[in-house]
C-alpha cells in the first residue's frame, strides 16, 4: 500500500524536526502539572476525610482526579496544542513545492491524505499513552477503576482524530503554517464555545448547540460510558473534514 | 510517445499557453526552449499530470494525462524546476520512499536505489541529509528520483539551472546517456545546452509554439539563405557591382564600415557557397580582401529571430503556481 509509504515518511519527518518533541514535551509538562495539582488536592481531601467518615465514603480517586483530568483538562490543552502538530502537513509541502512531486507520483490524493492523517494520529496516540503513567502511578497508592480511564482515553483518541481532521483541512488551504495553525485553533475554539451558548437559546437550538460542541462529548467517556452519539459525532467531524480536505487537494485540477 | 494537441491553459484571465501542439517520438531528446514566462513550466506540469489543461489534449504513451492520470504517472519521471525535496531526509531514505510510492517492489527497491545513486553519482552522499547538500548534488538527487522507476518518459524542467560548469557537463552527459531508451523532454533557456543535448527543439514564446523540428530543418526555416560579410579595400561602386555578378548571389547590401572601407553582406541560397569566387574576384581585380566570414546561423540567432520582434512578456505570473 502506497499509503504506508506516505505514513512512514510523515512520521519520520515528525521526529527529525523539533516540532514533535516540543509539542509532546510541552503536553507532558502541562499534563504533569495538572496531575500533580489534582492528586495534591485529593490528598488534602483525604486527610480531612480521615476526621469525617461520612465524607470518606464518597472519596474516589478515579472520580475526583482522573475524570476531570481526562475529560476536561486534557481536551483543553490538546485544543491548544494539536494545531501545531497538524499545521505543517500540507502547508509545508505547498510552500516548498514538494507537493508538486508528491502529487505527480502514481498515488491517489486520498492515499496521501490518509497517510498523513494516520501519521499524525499515531504521534497523538503516542503522546497520549505517555500520560498513562499517571493512572499507573496512582494505582500503587489507591484503588482505581480501570474502565472509566480506558474509555476516557478512547474518547480523547476519537477527539484527537477530529482535531487532526480539522487541522489537515486548514493546512491544505494555505501554504503558510502559521495561518494553518491559527485557523485550526479558531475553528476548534468556536466549536468548543458553541456549547456555552446552549443556555441562552431555546431548547431546540440549545440541544443542537451542545451537540455540536466538540468538548461536550468527552463527558460521558469520562464516566465510563461509550455512547454511540459521541462516537458518531467524532467520526462525523473526522470524516467530513477529511472529505473537505480531499476536495481542497483536488481543487488544483479545476482552479485557474 | 508524447502527443499534445491544442493545449490551452488559463490562469484566471491570463492564458499561459494557447493551442500548443507537438509530437515527440519514442527515444528522442527534445529541448523545450523559450524565454522566461513563455509557458514551458505550464506545459510540463500538464504533461506530468500535476494539473489539467483548460482545453486540448495531452497524451503520454497513448494514455490521456487527465483521465488516465495514474497510469501516465507510472510511466513518467518528473523533475520540477526548483527541485523540491525534503531537506530533513537522508538521500537513500528519500529515494527509497519515492521508489515505494512509484510502485517499485520491496525486494527490488534496495538494488534499484543503489543503482540509480550510482548512475547519478550520489552514492557518496547517500547518508547525508538532503538539506545539507550542495545545489549540484540536490539536482542530481532530483534526477535520481525521476529515474527511479525506469520511466519511459522523462520530463525535466531546467535540469542544469544553478549548477557550476563541471556539474552542468556531468548532468548533460547523464541525460545524453538516456537517449534511445527513454523519451526526454527538457526545458531550458540556455541555447548551447539544447544544441548539445537535444536532437530537436520546440520553441515556445508567449504561450505559443513558434517553431519546432530538428536543427537543420530549423536553420533552413529561419535562415533560408547563407550570408557572408566581407570588407574589401577597393572602389565601392565597382566592388558592389562585381559581387552582384557572381552566379548564385541573390543580394548584395553595403554595410557601414570604419575608415572608409567598403563592407558588404552577400546573400546566396543555403546550398551555394560563394566564398571561393569572392576571393578569386578580389585577387583578379587586385582589391585587398581584408575580411570575409560567414554570418553564423547559431542557435542564438535562430532563437532571437523567432522570439524577437515580439516584446518580452510582462506576465511572469504564467510561470508560477496559481
Amino acid at each position: 500500500m502506497r499509503l504506508w509509504a506516505v505514513y512512514r515518511k510523515e512520521l519520520r519527518l515528525y521526529f527529525t524536526s523539533p516540532v514533535a518533541y516540543v509539542v509532546v514535551g510541552m503536553f507532558l509538562i502541562i499534563a504533569g502539572v495538572f496531575f500533580y495539582l489534582s492528586i495534591g488536592s485529593f490528598s488534602i481531601y483525604s486527610m480531612q476525610a480521615a476526621m469525617n467518615p461520612a465524607f470518606a465514603r464518597d472519596l474516589n480517586v478515579t472520580e475526583l482526579v482522573f475524570r476531570p483530568l481526562l475529560s476536561n483538562t486534557f481536551s483543553v490543552v490538546l485544543l491548544l496544542l494539536m494545531p501545531i502538530l497538524t499545521m505543517r502537513l500540507f502547508a509545508e509541502e505547498k510552500k516548498s513545492g514538494t507537493i508538486e512531486l508528491l502529487l505527480t507520483y502514481p498515488v491517489k490524493d486520498g492515499e496521501v491524505l490518509l497517510g498523513k492523517f494516520f501519521a499524525a494520529l499515531t504521534l497523538f496516540i503516542i503522546m497520549l499513552l505517555l500520560t498513562a503513567l499517571y493512572p499507573i502511578l496512582a494505582g500503587f497508592l489507591a484503588r482505581i477503576e480501570l474502565a472509566p480511564i480506558v474509555t476516557g482515553y478512547l474518547g480523547l483518541t476519537l477527539m484527537g482524530a477530529a482535531f487532526i481532521g480539522v487541522g489537515l483541512l486548514a493546512s491544505s488551504l494555505t501554504e503558510n503554517q502559521i495561518v494553518a495553525a491559527v485557523s485550526t485553533f479558531a475553528i476548534l475554539l468556536i466549536f468548543w464555545v458553541l456549547g456555552w451558548s446552549a443556555d441562552m437559546v431555546g431548547p431546540f437550538w440549545g440541544k443542537l448547540m451542545s451537540h455540536l460542541s466538540i468538548l461536550e462529548h468527552q463527558e460521558s467517556f469520562g464516566k465510563g460510558i461509550i455512547d454511540t452519539k459521541d462516537v458518531i459525532y467524532y467520526l462525523d467531524v473526522t470524516i467530513f473534514s477529511l472529505f473537505l480536505t480531499l476536495r481542497s487537494l483536488e481543487s488544483r485540477r479545476w482552479r485557474g | 510517445m508524447i502527443y499534445v494537441d491544442k493545449l490551452t491553459k488559463f490562469y484566471g484571465p491570463i492564458a499561459a499557453i494557447q493551442e500548443v501542439s507537438f509530437t515527440i517520438e519514442k527515444g528522442e531528446i527534445i529541448g523545450f526552449l523559450g524565454p522566461n514566462g513563455a509557458g514551458k513550466t505550464t506545459t510540463m506540469r500538464i504533461l506530468s499530470c500535476f494539473m489539467p489543461a483548460s482545453s486540448g489534449q495531452a497524451r503520454v504513451a497513448g494514455l490521456d494525462c487527465f483521465t488516465q492520470s495514474i497510469e501516465v504517472r507510472k510511466r513518467i519521471g518528473y523533475l520540477p524546476e526548483n527541485v523540491p525535496l525534503y531537506p530533513e531526509m537522508p538521500v537513500a531514505a528519500y529515494l527509497d520512499f519515492v521508489a515505494e510510492l512509484k510502485g517499485v517492489g520491496r525486494s527490488e527497491r534496495r538494488g534499484r536505489v543503489a543503482e540509480v545513486m550510482e548512475r547519478c553519482m550520489i552514492s557518496d552522499v547517500q547518508q547525508r541529509l538532503i538539506g545539507k547538500l550542495s545545489k549540484g548534488y540536490r539536482q542530481r538527487v532530483g534526477l535520481a528520483q525521476a529515474l527511479i522507476n525506469e520511466p519511459e518518459v522523462l520530463i525535466l524542467d531546467e535540469p542544469t539551472i544553478g549548477l557550476d560548469p563541471k556539474q552542468i557537463i556531468e548532468i548533460r552527459q547523464l541525460i545524453k546517456s538516456l537517449a534511445g531508451q527513454r523519451t526526454v523532454i527538457l526545458s531550458t533557456h540556455i541555447l548551447p545546452e539544447a544544441s548539445m543535448v537535444c536532437q530537436g527543439v520546440i520553441i515556445i514564446n508567449r504561450g505559443r509554439i513558434v517553431a519546432s523540428g530538428g536543427w537543420d530543418q530549423l536553420q533552413n526555416q529561419v535562415f533560408p539563405s547563407r550570408r557572408i560579410e566581407l570588407q574589401i579595400d577597393g572602389p565601392a561602386g565597382a566592388v558592389e557591382e562585381a559581387l552582384g555578378r557572381i552566379p548564385g548571389v541573390s543580394k548584395v547590401a553595403s554595410a557601414e564600415s570604419a575608415a572608409g572601407l567598403a563592407a558588404f553582406v552577400v546573400e546566396s541560397p543555403g546550398e551555394r557557397d560563394v566564398r571561393g569566387e569572392i576571393f578569386q574576384l578580389a585577387a583578379d581585380r587586385r582589391w585587398k580582401l581584408l575580411e570575409m566570414h560567414q554570418i553564423g546561423t547559431s542557435l542564438e540567432e535562430i532563437f532571437l529571430k523567432l522570439v524577437a520582434g515580439e516584446e518580452t512578456p510582462t506576465q511572469d505570473a504564467a510561470e508560477q503556481v496559481p
